[in-house]
C-alpha cells in the first residue's frame, strides 16, 4: 500500500461510522467529557479535591472498582484462551476475538485509572523502569504482571489488526506468536488474579475475620473465572444486540450452545468458589460474627449473589433458559463488585463508625462512569472496523490453513 | 530424545520449542525468582524508645519539640480542652499525646509511627521508597508514586497522605533519622521533662522496661507493648492498665506483618516456571495426530 494511500485509509477509518445522534451517544458523551474535565481537576488540584478518600480509607472505587473488579471481569480472556489454544474446545473460537478484545481495552481502560489514583502519577514508571525495584511488595509483581499482560493481549489481538489493515506478511509473523503469548498470558493472569487477593492479605489486622484468610488469592483467582465467563455471557447478550448484523449465520446458530456450556462452567465454578469459602469460615471458627450486622453482610455476598446465582445458572443451562442465565450473570457481576468493594473499603475497617467511612463522590463516579464508556467506545470503534465479530477476509483463512498445514 | 520433541508428525526444532516457552521464563525470571528478601537488619542494632505511660504528665513538650525538629507547624498550647477530643497525627503533626480516662485515673499516651522491626508498609512499597534503616527508623524516599499502599496495610493507620496536594508526599515520624546520624536523639526524647521517653537500643529498652515492671509490679500491667506486637515494634510502651484501655490495639498478634505475603511471594516463581511448561504439555498432549 503507497504511503498516501495509507494515510487516507487510516484517516477514513478514524471518521465515526453510524448515526451519531443515538440515545447512548447522548448520555455517555456528556459523561465522557465531564470525566475528563474532572481527571484534569483532579490532576491540577489534588486528590482530596475530587475524591473522598481520607487518612483511615486511602483506596476508594477506582481502586476497588475499576482496578479489581475490572481486571476480574477481564479475566474471562485467559479463560477462553486457554479453553480454545489449550484445550483446543474449537467450539467457542467465534467469541474469541471479542472476549480478547474487551480483556484487553479493560485493561487499558480500568487498570489506566492507577495513573490519576496515584498521588505522584508522573513517578509511574519508577517500578518499571527500576527507581527502584521493590521486589518484596506484592504490588510490585501485580505491576509487572499486569503490563506483561496487557503486552500479550495486543499480541493475542493483534491478526485482527493486521487483517484490518491488510498486512498480510505481518499476519503471518503476529499469528504464529498466539501459542506462545496465550501459555504466558495464561500464566500472567493465574498470578496477577491471585496477586490482587495477595494485595489485601498485607493488611490482616484491618480487614474483618470473616474476609480475611490466607486463601484470599486463590478465592480472587477461582472468582475471576465465573467473573470473567459472566461478563463474557453479558457483553455478548447487548454485542448481538447492537452488533447482529455483522455476526455470520453459523456463529448465531452456535451462540446459543456456547452460553448454555458457558454458564455450565460459571454454576460449577461458582460451586467451587462457594465450597472454598464455606471451608474457609468452618476452619476460621468465626460462628460468633455471623450474628453482628458484618455477618448478614457477608451473608448477603456470600449465599444471595454467589450460591443462589450459582443455582440459577444450572437451573438455566438444563432448561434451556436464556433469561435465567443472563439474570445470574447480572447477579454474579454485582457479587463481585461486592467482593471487591468489601475487601477495599466496606469490610475494611468495619470498626470505624459510619459516618467516618468512605463513601464516594459524585465526581468519583462521574470519573468511573467515563471510564467505563470511554472502554466502550474505544470497543465499538474497532468492532466496527475490525473482524472481530465479522469473518476474516478470505486470504486469512487461508493463511491459518496454510499454518495448520505446516506445523 | 528426539521423540518428546514431535509434534503432530513433523519434528519441532529446538528453536521453535525454545521460541514458545523461552521468552515466557526469561520474562517473568527477571521479575519474581528473587522472592521476598530479608527485611531485618544484618549487622547493626536497632535502635527505639520506651515510652512509660505512667510518668507522662501530658505537657505536649514533644509535639512541640517534633514540629520544630522537622519544620512543621507548632501546635496550639494554650488550648486547655485540647484533650477533651481523641486526635490523630496527621500530615503537619507526627506525633500526639491522648489523654484516657480510667480506672486508675488519667492515663496521657504520645503516639506515632511505631517503627516495626518488620514493617508493612516496607513490604508493601513496591519502588523501595518505605524503607527500614539498619539503626532502626522507617524513613521515606522521594521516588515514592503515591499509591497509599503503605496506608491501607499499616496495622496502627499511621502513613499520612497530603490528599489536598497535586504533589502529595507520604508524612510520618520518621524517629529524627536526621538527627539520629547526627549522633543526636530523637528531639520529642530530649525535650521530655519527666523522663518518660526513653532512647537506645532495643535490647536494652526491653531490659529497662522488664526492670521496672519486676522492680514496681503493682505499677504496671506485666506487658511491654510492641515486644511482641506484629513481630515488635522500635517504640514499646509500658503503662498502668490494660492497654485496650488506652488506645492501643491488643489483638494484632505477634506475627511479623510481612510474612502474611511471604508465602505467596515464595510461590510466584514456581507458578511462573512450572504453569507454561504445564499448559504447552497440555496442548500438546490433546492436538489431534493427522
Amino acid at each position: 500500500m503507497p504511503m498516501e494511500g495509507a494515510g487516507a485509509f487510516i484517516c477514513g477509518e478514524l471518521k465515526p461510522k453510524g448515526k451519531i445522534f443515538t440515545p447512548f451517544n447522548m448520555i455517555s458523551a456528556p459523561i465522557i467529557l465531564l470525566g475528563a474535565v474532572l481527571i484534569f481537576y483532579r490532576l491540577v488540584k489534588g486528590l482530596g479535591a475530587v475524591t473522598n478518600l481520607s487518612q483511615d480509607f486511602p483506596w476508594g472505587i477506582w481502586i476497588a472498582f475499576d482496578v479489581m473488579t475490572g481486571v476480574a471481569f477481564a479475566g474471562g480472556a485467559y479463560v477462553l484462551t486457554f479453553v480454545v489454544y489449550i484445550l483446543r474446545a474449537e467450539k467457542y473460537h467465534p467469541i474469541l476475538r471479542a472476549t480478547i478484545l474487551n480483556g484487553f481495552l479493560s485493561y487499558v481502560f480500568y487498570a489506566g485509572t492507577i495513573f490519576f489514583d496515584l498521588g505522584r502519577w508522573w513517578n509511574i514508571l519508577n517500578p518499571i523502569i527500576g527507581n527502584k525495584f521493590g521486589v518484596n511488595s506484592v504490588l510490585f509483581l501485580v505491576t509487572w504482571h499486569f503490563i506483561l499482560y496487557m503486552i500479550a493481549l495486543l499480541i493475542e489481538f493483534s491478526p485482527a489488526i493486521a487483517e484490518w489493515l491488510g498486512l498480510q506478511r505481518m499476519r503471518k509473523i503476529l499469528s504464529s506468536l498466539t501459542l506462545g503469548t496465550v501459555i504466558f498470558g495464561i500464566t500472567l493472569s493465574t498470578l496477577h488474579q491471585a496477586g490482587l487477593g495477595g494485595l489485601v492479605m498485607l493488611a490482616k489486622p484491618n480487614i474483618h475475620p470473616l474476609w480475611y484468610t490466607e486463601f484470599v488469592p486463590m478465592l480472587f483467582f477461582v472468582s475471576s473465572i465465573f467473573a470473567g465467563l459472566s461478563m463474557v455471557i453479558t457483553e455478548g447478550t447487548i454485542s448481538h444486540q447492537v452488533f447482529g448484523h455483522q455476526v455470520d449465520k453459523n456463529h448465531l446458530n452456535s451462540y446459543n450452545s456456547i452460553v448454555i456450556s458457558l454458564a455450565k462452567a460459571c454454576g460449577g465454578t461458582m460451586f467451587g468458589y462457594f465450597f472454598l469459602k464455606f471451608l474457609v469460615f468452618i476452619h476460621g471458627k468465626h460462628w460468633s460474627f455471623l450474628n453482628t450486622p458484618m455477618g448478614y453482610w457477608y451473608m448477603v455476598e456470600v449465599i444471595g449473589l454467589v450460591l443462589i446465582p450459582c443455582f440459577i445458572f444450572i437451573h438455566g443451562a438444563r432448561h434451556r433458559n436464556f433469561t435465567a442465565i443472563r439474570t445470574a450473570a447480572i447477579m454474579t457481576i454485582f457479587g463481585i463488585i461486592i467482593n471487591r468493594f468489601n475487601y477495599i473499603f466496606i469490610a475494611y475497617k468495619w470498626y470505624i463508625p459510619l459516618h467516618e467511612r468512605y463513601f464516594p463522590t459524585w465526581m468519583e463516579i462521574v470519573i468511573t462512569l467515563a471510564i467505563v464508556f470511554a472502554e466502550i467506545w474505544a470497543f465499538r470503534w474497532i468492532i466496527n472496523r475490525m473482524p472481530v465479530f465479522r469473518r476474516p477476509p478470505q486470504w486469512a483463512l487461508e493463511q491459518d490453513r496454510e499454518q495448520e498445514k505446516g506445523r | 530424545m528426539k521423540n518428546l520433541l514431535t509434534f503432530k508428525g513433523s519434528k519441532i526444532d529446538r528453536r521453535k520449542f525454545l521460541k514458545i516457552i523461552g521468552t515466557g521464563i526469561v520474562g517473568f525470571g527477571s521479575t519474581s525468582l528473587f522472592g521476598p528478601g530479608k527485611l531485618m537488619a544484618a549487622n547493626k542494632e536497632f535502635t527505639g524508645v520506651l515510652v512509660d505511660t505512667t510518668r507522662c504528665i501530658g505537657c505536649r513538650s514533644c509535639e512541640v519539640a517534633c514540629a520544630e525538629a522537622n519544620n512543621l507547624p507548632v501546635p496550639d498550647m494554650e488550648d486547655k480542652n485540647i484533650f477533651d477530643k481523641r486526635r490523630r497525627e496527621s500530615t503537619t503533626q507526627w506525633t500526639v499525646v491522648n489523654r484516657y480516662r480510667t480506672g486508675k485515673g488519667d492515663v496521657y499516651v504520645k503516639t506515632q509511627c511505631m517503627h516495626c522491626s518488620q514493617p508493612a508498609c516496607v513490604a508493601a512499597c513496591l519502588v523501595n521508597a518505605m524503607k527500614k534503616n539498619e539503626e532502626g527508623p522507617v524513613t521515606l524516599d522521594q521516588n515514592c508514586i503515591g499509591c497509599r499502599f503503605c496506608m491501607f496495610s499499616c496495622p496502627f493507620n499511621i502513613p499520612k497522605f497530603e490528599y489536598g496536594s497535586p504533589a502529595p508526599k507520604i508524612e510520618k515520624c520518621n524517629l529524627c533519622w536526621e538527627r539520629l546520624k547526627g549522633g543526636k536523639i530523637p528531639a520529642c526524647v530530649e525535650a521530655c521533662p519527666q523522663e518518660t521517653l526513653l532512647f537506645g537500643t532495643k535490647r536494652d529498652l526491653y531490659e529497662e522496661g522488664q526492670t521496672r515492671i519486676y522492680k514496681h509490679p503493682s505499677e504496671y500491667v506485666h506487658h511491654i507493648y510492641g515486644q511482641y506486637e506484629v513481630g515488635g515494634t522500635c517504640w514499646i510502651y509500658l503503662s498502668k492498665v490494660p492497654f485496650e484501655q488506652i488506645g492501643f490495639r491488643t489483638d494484632l498478634g505477634t506475627k511479623a506483618m510481612p510474612e502474611f505475603t511471604m508465602g505467596f511471594l515464595y510461590t510466584v516463581p514456581f507458578v511462573d516456571i512450572i504453569l507454561p511448561l504445564f499448559l504447552l504439555g497440555i496442548s500438546r498432549a490433546i492436538r489431534k495426530e493427522d
